[in-house]
């Protein structure tokens, strides 16, 4: 892990990872999607229960990012590790993105089960507050220019964030709740064993997806570092010789 | 403890002093308390039942928008960072500064609550639980906002991030302040339950705060 703290190894090491990492995401992706479709069919809500493979995986992976982003802003505070606060901060807007996502399929599922697009229903309410929080995780790394203060300051906004969660989760639930409880438990789940192979593989695959884009969006920002720092150096040599020119003007 | 007590007093003297400290918090808590009639009309019934609600959101609001001023003037002056790096932990100046800012904001929030839980209304009996729970409540809130405050203390303009920042981290104690204030207004069964879990979240917020705020702070300066 530390290795790869080199941005130049990391490129290269990524560039070797990313095909496979692309393989695998769309190869469980395909699966996936097709145990979907041969999954049976709720009794009650019919083809409509199908939204729950996308529905679950991504609210699993809004939860999971936050987290991973604060352990890789973590990793970042405390060993000065570059590339961990690049994740951490390239991470958020995807976290963001599946946050939307579960929250754009609740509703759409809420509309024909519940009769209403949005109910104030303890978890619903809970990945409305956790999108909330990403949203100012990412007006965090936009508003503070210099990246080094910006990390450090993101991490205690992880922190703190990461110490609310379980406290906002407790609260909304005090404060309403009519979803149905958690039906994926350690303790034998209540679903048909087909549905679970197809909803596992898609928690698999959305797992890959994150994993790709990270890498790939990690990648952009190293890129566009370089590309930044090259112009720099060109607009250097550029003044440089201008002021040599208008030296030599001045001699003659 | 000498130095704390005194910067304690500079920072209130300061607040009362300096104009527009409280007197922004207190215009905002009764412009939006007073419009509120007009908005969801003049039924006594209807405000009476919103009314811990309302007080609740209006006092969140007016302790988040003032959360800038917390380190603002002492930012520009240069004595922010006098008062960090000389004399007592960072974290204990941190906390003298939110138990100050609660002293010149949200104390006179709370003076003028009853006339204003008054005019909305407030069931008989309430008032007594209200002013109970939102002095334990905005203390809790006065710490975070102080979290928001020092992580955006170099930028200009803070205030929307902060409330997207730190309106999260309110939730909680609005729920539990809300519910701390109707359960003992109408003396449901356990009526205490809420105001301990309001309590041990205020206690929390008090301890996370001065610490999150030193490092971020650490980091801005």
């Amino acid at each position: 892990m530390f290795g790869l703290a080199n941005p130049t190894k990391f490129m290269r090491f990524s560039s070797l990872l990313l095909p496979y990492l692309v393989i695998i995401t769309l190869g469980l992706l395909g699966f996936g999607l097709y145990a979907v479709f041969n999954a049976p069919e709720d009794v009650l809500q019919g083809s409509l229960s199908r939204i729950l493979y996308v529905h679950a995986p991504s609210a699993y992976l809004a939860q999971a990012i936050y987290v991973f982003m604060a352990l890789a802003n973590f990793t970042g505070f405390i060993w000065r590790h570059p590339l961990a606060d690049m994740a951490a901060k390239n991470a958020a807007p995807i976290g963001a993105v599946f946050a939307l996502l579960t929250l754009i399929t609740g509703m759409l599922w809420g509309k024909p089960a519940w009769g209403t697009w949005w109910v104030w229903d303890a978890r619903l309410t809970a990945v409305l507050v956790l999108f909330i929080m990403y949203l100012g995780y990412i007006a965090i790394w936009q508003v503070i220019e210099d990246q080094v203060k910006a990390a450090r300051v993101a991490t205690i906004v992880a922190a703190v964030g990461l110490i609310n969660i379980p406290i906002i989760k407790f609260s909304v639930e005090w404060w309403n709740t009519l979803h149905q409880p958690a039906s994926l438990t350690t303790s034998g789940s209540s679903i048909h064993p087909t549905m679970l192979t197809a909803l596992l593989v898609m928690f698999a695959a959305f797992t890959f997806m994150f994993t790709t884009l990270l890498f790939i969006s990690v990648r952009t920002e190293i890129t566009r570092r370089r590309a930044r720092a090259l112009e720099m150096r060109i607009l250097q040599q550029n003044i440089a010789k201008t002021n040599s020119a208008l030296k030599n003007s001045e001699a003659e | 403890m000498k130095p704390l007590l005194a910067l304690l007093r500079r920072d209130i003297n300061l607040f009362f002093r300096s104009g527009g400290g409280a007197g922004q918090a207190i215009g905002f808590y009764l412009v939006v308390i007073i419009l509120f009639p007009f908005g969801v009309g003049p039924d006594i019934n209807l405000l009476a039942r919103i009314s811990i609600g309302v007080l609740w959101v209006v006092l969140l609001l007016a302790i988040l928008l003032s959360a800038e001023r917390i380190f603002a003037d002492d930012l520009e002056d240069g004595s922010l960072t006098l008062l960090l790096t000389a004399g007592p932990l960072p974290e204990l100046v941190i906390l003298v500064k939110l138990i100050a800012h609660w002293v010149s904001i949200a104390l006179p929030l709370l003076l003028i609550t009853p006339f204003l839980a008054l005019m909305l209304n407030l069931p008989a009996g309430g008032l007594i639980p209200l002013i109970i729970c939102m002095s334990i409540g905005s203390l809790g809130l006065c710490a975070l906002a102080t979290i928001g405050a020092s992580i955006l203390v170099s930028i200009r303009r803070a205030n929307q991030i902060i409330s997207l920042l730190i309106l999260p981290l309110y939730i909680p104690i609005l729920i539990f302040g809300v519910s701390a204030t109707s359960d003992m207004t109408y003396q449901v069964e356990k009526p205490y339950t809420s105001l301990l879990i309001l309590l041990g979240i205020t206690l929390i917020s008090l301890i996370i705060a001065p610490f999150a705020s030193a490092q971020a702070l650490k980091a801005n300066l």
